[in-house]
């Protein structure tokens, strides 16, 4: 499988808040044996003493629980509210959450149709442990440090939603729609994020968690420096469309509606949903599949995502939830991948990008990988090049 | 008399504003803050009372919201060269109307204006001695009198209510019965229950007396509406046979759906009895109606107005079936037992409105629309489908359309409107619709000031002569 396959999702019109465009996407018939409850984390404070007096605190809005037990929100019931904790007065030893997706467990031992994962951490690891090993052949050019460690640190910088401007304020005034189990978030119009559940009850009980969630910084600036974005408000043409009964008008009406799906499909979310990706997958319950997914990193302006979805038997999405990386972030992507490709040899790596060495070498620097980089070895090699 | 575009503009402006000062309350809707709302109104006020001061003092008579007619009172004041004739008895008499917690209010806020004016000394002299009891104001509005009475230098009418604000300690007993009870509420628990129900509140608290003990004693003492307030956990029983419309709907919709579902006949009747009321010589006069109510997500209010949008839809829906000959009504969610709304979904209006005309049997006589004019699924359909209706279908207009909207949008400084086919007005209790529709007719902009004019003429006359009695 190599695109996301929205089938069964219908398309409704827009409601648009601000900069805010958000898109429902609605089910006529709920996926069936698969349900996502949020999981909300109540024990207070993963706080770990530092040493010096500091404490290191995580905070973990809440984690989505997949239940393919078919019994429905059966002993694993949804709740509401999460927490930041409070002092931290112990120091455990690991936090609880040492898996990204981890089965879980009755008290008894025994294993449940249950799955609990955080979301778009599996998407955020794949994407950080993008050639995470560092250089796979040691080139001169290489420091010790990037072959013994690796990238390192792996850190990307994210924003919480309730810091998006005016997304908490739309996503409030939010209208959801019967049998809504999905949403698009566009920012300034360019689509933030797409998020899709197998149910419409799991949908009503984790709209409020959009806000929580992590958002690139493109969507970041976006809001803040995007104009109000215009509704796409319905017209009914008087001499074609409009007709003389109002049979007529309901038909000229509800093409309306149908003008507006096809137009979303193929233009607002082409990107996402026409672009191949790499998948990979995390987990298998039965019948369905809890995978990641990574864009091509190709440069040039086209939306790059990368998220976690799970299919059923039939390739189709049941639960959706995407990341929209930054042009720096895709940039670096892109850079990693090339350099993979070759090897992690700069000279032919800087050849078949169509590049200088010098370029090439500037580009890893700018990337924020410079460290990585044996600058003795470098500086020769420029010097050979400058003289051959 | 011939229309000139200033007439026009000018009808236009009052109509304006009177949506907007019937449904703003400053408070917090749905999509906007209060702030918004009050700095919206605030310009409102000024740009109205500047350019058309007579039809603004005008608006005191018209069932604009006591909010604003504090608002309206306040700018008058604060404004005393400007005043024209009729002003002082359009204040006095509205002033009669509003609750005394309102106008104690607006005292405090002309305080804090510095108006001290000869008129307004006048008005609130005159207010105060209209007032039946003002031992019993004492007590309940002690800060407010106390605030008016010293800032406009009123002396009060007898020596112990002047004790008893500005100074307790002088007198060892009362004679008015409510000023004493409080100066023994301090230490006897008997006499808490002697007071009104606010003051008795704290004087309980502090005594420590269980709220259920104490709900129950002080019931003899409450208004009615604190009665209902409380009554979930007093356990007494709500007198819904006098309850306004929109009060009524209120109540209604903040049970739960088991107990609406149970006591449907009950509840059905008194919806009935009260729109039966408001429509009084009206009912049954207004031939074949179809309504669109608006059910959806934004009806919920905000948390300091909650649903008090789907509460005018729903005592809408009760009056315009005592108005009709024949009734059809639209949810926008599509339910169909108006005992059981909730707040819930999209808005498709414009599908709403369709279904409306093409009910089966002839076309209605009138299409009501009550929405918070947000149409978004599709967003603009519904002014789409009026304004190709309205000129294709229907140009004769055998339908009156109107649309009324409880909602305030502070960014258009008026109500939303959905078509400019199709005239909107602001309504905020639905016992009102009868009269909103009739300014109604004027926001079409086929009438001009001179109508207008004679009508709020009209209404003040009315008004005025209504207050002499």
């Amino acid at each position: 499988m190599t695109g996301i396959d929205l089938t069964g999702l219908e398309v409704r019109p827009a409601q648009v808040w601000g900069g805010v465009r958000l898109v429902p996407l609605v089910r006529a018939a709920p996926v069936a044996g698969l349900r996502l409850h949020r999981e909300v984390y109540a024990c207070s404070g993963h706080g770990v003493d530092v040493g010096d007096g500091t404490a290191y605190t995580s905070y973990i809005p809440h984690g989505f629980v997949a239940d393919w037990s078919g019994e429905g929100a059966g002993a694993e019931s949804a709740a509401y509210g999460s927490r930041l904790g409070g002092e931290p007065r112990t120091v455990p030893v690991r936090g609880p959450h040492h898996r990204l997706a981890k089965r879980q467990r009755a008290k008894s031992g025994r294993a449940e149709p249950r799955l609990r994962f955080l979301p778009l951490h599996l998407a955020l690891e794949g994407y950080l442990a993008l050639h995470f090993g560092g250089p796979s052949t040691v080139w001169e050019e290489w420091s010790r440090e990037a072959v013994r460690q690796g990238l390192s640190p792996r850190a990307e910088a994210a924003y919480a939603g309730w810091s998006v401007p005016g997304l908490g304020e739309a996503l409030r005034v939010f209208e959801i729609h019967p049998g809504q189990c999905g949403l698009m978030l566009y920012v300034a119009d360019a689509l933030a994020a797409a998020f899709v559940v197998p149910h419409p009850d799991d949908y009503r009980l984790l709209h409020p968690t959009l806000v929580e969630d992590l958002y690139g910084e493109l969507v970041h600036q976006y809001a803040h420096y995007g104009a109000p974005v215009p509704e796409f408000t319905a017209r009914i043409r008087d001499a074609a469309g409009g007709g003389r009964t109002l049979a007529d008008l309901r038909a000229a009406a509800v093409a309306q509606e149908r003008d507006w799906a096809a137009g979303h499909d193929g233009l607002m979310a082409r990107d996402l949903l026409e672009t191949s990706y790499a998948f990979e997958r995390v987990y298998r319950m039965d019948g369905f599949e809890l995978l990641r997914f990574l864009p091509p990193f190709r440069r040039g302006g086209t939306e790059q995502h990368i998220g976690e979805l799970i299919t059923d038997h039939k390739g189709r999405t049941a639960y959706l939830k995407t990341f929209r990386l930054s042009e720096n972030q895709i940039r670096r992507g892109h850079l990693l991948q090339r350099l993979a490709d070759h090897d992690w040899h700069l000279g032919r790596t800087a050849e078949a990008l169509g590049t200088s060495y010098r370029e090439l070498v500037l580009r890893i620097q700018r990337a924020g990988f410079g460290s990585l980089l044996n600058a003795h070895e470098v500086a020769r090699r420029l010097r050979e090049t400058k003289e051959g | 008399m011939s229309e000139t575009v200033t007439d026009l503009v000018a009808a236009e402006d009052v109509l304006f504003f009177v949506n907007a000062a019937v449904t703003a309350t400053g408070q917090r809707e749905f999509r906007s803050s209060a702030a918004e709302q009050r700095l919206s109104l605030a310009f409102l006020h000024e740009y109205v009372r500047v350019n058309y001061r007579p039809l603004y003092a005008a608006c005191l008579a018209l069932d604009v919201n006591d909010h604003n007619a504090a608002l309206i009172v306040e700018h008058l004041l604060r404004t005393p060269h400007e005043a024209g004739a009729e002003e002082g008895r359009l204040i006095a008499a509205r002033l009669a109307l509003l609750p005394p917690q309102r106008v104690y209010r607006l005292f405090r806020a002309l305080r804090a204006a510095k108006v001290n004016n000869r008129r307004t000394r006048a008005i609130v002299r005159d207010w105060l001695a209209a007032r039946p009891d003002l031992g019993l104001d004492a007590v309940k509005y002690r800060a407010g009198l106390k605030a008016a009475a010293r800032h406009l230098h009123l002396p009060l009418p007898d020596d112990e209510t002047g004790d008893f604000l500005f100074a307790p300690r002088r007198r060892a007993r009362y004679d008015h019965a409510l000023l004493d009870a409080h100066r023994r509420a301090h230490h006897d628990q008997r006499a808490v229950y002697e007071l009104p129900f606010t003051v008795a509140e704290g004087f309980a608290a502090r005594h420590g007396v269980p709220r259920g003990v104490f709900l129950e004693r002080i019931a003899p003492r409450m208004t009615r509406l604190e009665r209902l307030r409380t009554q979930r956990h007093a356990g007494v029983a709500a007198d819904l046979s006098t309850m306004p419309l929109t009060r009524l709907a209120l109540y209604v919709l903040a049970l739960p759906f088991e107990e609406r579902a149970a006591r449907r006949t009950e509840l059905t009747g008194a919806l009935r009895a009260a729109a039966a009321r408001a429509a009084g010589p009206y009912a049954g006069t207004w031939g074949r109606v179809a309504a669109v109510l608006d059910d959806s997500y934004s009806s919920s209010g905000s948390g300091v107005k909650r649903r008090r949008p789907l509460a005018v839809a729903l005592g809408c829906h009760f009056l315009l079936e005592a108005l009709a000959g024949s009734y059809s009504a639209h949810w926008t969610s599509g339910g169909t037992d108006p005992l059981l709304v909730r707040p819930h979904g999209p808005t498709p209006l414009g599908l709403r409105v369709l279904d409306a005309l093409e009910a089966p049997g002839p076309a209605p006589d009138r299409l009501v629309i009550v929405s918070d004019g947000w149409d978004n699924a599709p967003p603009g359909l519904a002014g789409e489908v009026l304004r190709v209706w309205r000129t294709h279908l229907d140009p004769e207009r055998r339908t009156a359309a109107v649309h009324l909207n409880p909602v305030y949008d502070p960014d258009g400084f008026d109500v939303r409107r959905l078509a400019p086919s199709v005239p909107t007005a602001g309504v905020r209790d639905a016992e009102d619709l009868p009269a909103l529709v009739e300014i109604a007719q004027f926001a079409e902009g086929r009438t001009g000031l001179a109508e207008l004019r004679a009508y709020l003429d009209r209404r003040v006359e009315l008004f005025l002569k209504e207050a002499v009695r």
